[in-house]
């Protein structure tokens, strides 16, 4: 009953015109963005932050969130026509949508990548009305030892967001955590890594790294060459974006599949949509009937990772506004969003702004239906916005960059450090270093070495106070488990190396 | 330079960060009255930073599948890096307007090769862009 009162009262929010405005801004500069490779959904929702500082928090919330889910749309329309991920979660629709497009099925693969991410988005919606509640009441029982190691917990999921190197990704956590260190010790006032600056004193903002990291960082590997983008031809006409009733057909355990596999991924703190995505794929294959298809344009292959994609963010927003934990990337910006706007996201999240939280979840569901009708019959308008020149393209994305920053903090020395974090990102994508486990470690680095300090301070200096306490004790086990999931891989690898 | 020495060089970089972090680290108080001290945490992470570069740079050496790295790619990303590095310092001397403005040119002349009235347009277009969206109709400050 609580929750259908919440969902009534999150209507009467969303339904208003001006949130029902922001709500359609944010999906269409969702799809947009994610259409565009090389300008996700992280960095434009950190440019669009300081804009939103004078907004009703509701309506900023709605739109910020909007682009979040939206860009998860856009993001399968550039990976099928051009086979050019538009987010690093739709790679793997790739694999199956560039084969049906050289097929001459670019449209039912548009469309069932649409439809999929319409059912996977709202079962995801579902997901966090139904689950975040009861989260956040025992959530309630967290004290700063368990705060500590669900902290850690999220840093051990680094492990699954690690590309090839799994001490690329520990590493670039920890510069991560150096880089919250930086500024004024909140216990000692002791400076810590300021260089003798004193515009570092109050720290790093996250909005600075982020945009540097992901906007500025992608731009220079983008600017290395020439490519403008139009290599397939868009198609054109509705009836040519509309996937056959034996497509629907074939799709039926997909988009299950997508939908639950994405929202529980999705809670987990670290684990993201592209992992989701690859291992929805990897599900739906090793179930298929006809697994000899993938790879070669089977609908499945689109509508599940693509499923996966949409409801991982029904599934990250569970623990980021119930927990205060940001599971991607993405979440990470719309934590620091909340926290700039004045909320704590956390246990008292819910009872505390019903009408944020509610109104949030209603936008949702408008949110996905205003997608399915947007993105259908308008896929090959979004198509066009790759045939922007590079050399108009990548200036706007820096300017927009600079001023993001500027408006934040007003600071040229803002400006001058969002060039070094952009050089890091280049650096880090040039060598292999993943981007999300610095992101992850920025974020969870302050409250993490705080909730470490408080829970020693409550034991008088007692590391015991993390193995007895039940939950605390749990959580620090998972987390070691997961740190040894590589080294179990690895031992299993050399087991069957050695059988065979 | 193959990516095996790229491995190399980013593991002793990081390497010599987790040695600063430990030195700044060990200067500030492990642990003071109240528990633990500012140079608590910045310690652990900082030697956990230096065990693990050094297993990079151990692996980086073992390793016998170098792969080639593009310098041309790099060089232009070096090349916009400083353009940008230059239009910040502008923006001090001359303001928002003129230093993106500079920056937009160098970028569509130089980095895309077009011809000097294309770059001008688009240079003088994104820059008018910017103050008639942010200072004029939203309100934001531009540097």
């Amino acid at each position: 009953m609580d929750i259908l009162n919440g969902l009534m009262q999150g209507f009467a929010v969303a339904l208003e015109p001006a949130n029902l405005l922001w709500c359609l801004v944010g999906v269409v500069l969702g799809t947009v963005v994610g259409v565009m490779p090389g300008l996700g959904p992280p960095a434009t929702i950190a440019m669009l932050l300081p804009l939103t500082f004078r907004m009703n928090p509701a309506g900023a919330m709605i739109m910020l969130a909007g682009i979040y889910y939206g860009a998860k749309y856009g993001g399968s329309t550039t990976s099928i026509l051009l086979n050019v991920p538009g987010e690093s979660a739709s790679v793997v629709t790739c694999l199956d949508g560039y084969a049906m497009a050289r097929k001459g099925r670019a449209g039912a693969a548009l469309g069932i990548a649409a439809i999929a991410s319409f059912v996977a988005g709202t079962v995801g919606v579902v997901g966090l009305m139904l689950v975040a509640p009861p989260l956040a009441k025992v959530a309630l029982a967290f004290s700063a030892p368990e705060y500590f190691s669900l902290m850690a917990l999220g840093l051990a999921m680094v492990v699954l967001l690690a590309g090839r190197s799994m001490l690329k990704a520990l590493l670039a956590m920890l510069v991560g955590l150096w880089v919250a260190g930086i500024g004024t010790d909140p216990f000692s006032t002791t400076s810590r890594f300021t260089f003798g600056r004193l515009e570092l004193l109050s720290g790093i903002d996250f909005v600075v790294v982020a945009i540097g990291v992901f906007a500025l960082g992608e731009v220079l590997v983008c600017m290395e060459g020439h490519a403008e983008g139009g290599a397939v031809p868009v198609p054109k006409g509705l009836r040519n974006l509309l996937p056959t009733l034996q497509d629907l057909k074939d799709c039926r355990f997909a988009f299950v599949n997508g939908s639950v596999l994405g929202f529980l991924i999705g809670v987990l703190p670290g684990a993201g949509s592209t992992i989701a995505s690859f291992i929805s794929y990897g599900v739906e294959k090793a179930v298929s009937r006809r697994p000899q298809e993938f790879g070669k344009g089977a609908v499945e292959g689109v509508a599940a990772p693509e499923g996966a994609n949409n409801s991982e963010t029904g599934g990250a927003l569970v623990p980021l506004l119930t927990l205060g934990i940001p599971g991607s990337g993405t979440t990470a910006v719309l934590l620091a969003a909340l926290v700039l706007w004045g909320f704590k996201p956390g246990p008292l999240f819910i009872s505390e702004n019903p009408a944020l939280f509610w109104g949030l979840v209603a936008s949702m569901y408008i949110g996905n239906v205003m997608l399915l009708v947007l993105n259908l019959p308008l896929v090959p308008l979004f198509a066009q916005v790759l045939r922007t020149p590079g050399y108009v393209l990548y200036p706007l994305i820096i300017g927009i960059s600079i001023v993001g920053v500027y408006s934040v903090s007003g600071s040229l020395f803002d400006v001058s450090l969002v060039v070094a974090f952009g050089v890091l990102g280049y650096l880090m994508r040039k060598l292999d270093y993943p981007a999300a486990p610095l992101i992850l470690g920025l974020v969870l680095g302050g409250g993490m070495e705080r909730a470490l300090r408080q829970s020693l301070m409550m034991s008088q200096g007692d590391l015991a106070i993390l193995a007895t306490r039940p939950i605390c004790a749990a959580m620090l086990a998972l987390a070691v488990l997961i740190l040894l999931v590589p080294l179990f891989n690895k031992l299993n690898a050399w087991r069957l190396q050695a059988l065979e | 330079m193959r990516a095996r020495n790229a491995d190399l060089w980013s593991g002793l970089a990081l390497a010599i960060l987790a040695g600063y972090i430990i030195v700044q680290a060990s200067g500030w108080d492990y642990t003071g009255p109240d528990g633990p001290g500012a140079g608590f945490f910045p310690l652990w992470y900082g030697i956990a930073m230096l065990v693990l570069s050094a297993a990079l740079v151990a692996s980086s050496l073992l390793r016998a599948e170098p792969e080639g790295l593009d310098w041309r790619g790099i060089g232009r990303a070096a090349a916009v890096s400083a353009a940008l590095a230059v239009a910040v310092a502008l923006f001090k001397l001359v303001g928002f307007a003129i230093g993106f403005a500079a920056l937009a040119f160098f970028t569509v002349s130089v980095m895309y090769r077009r011809p000097w009235p294309l770059a001008a347009a688009v240079a003088v277009g994104l820059a008018g862009g910017f103050y008639l969206v942010f200072p004029l109709l939203l309100g934001v400050n531009l540097p």
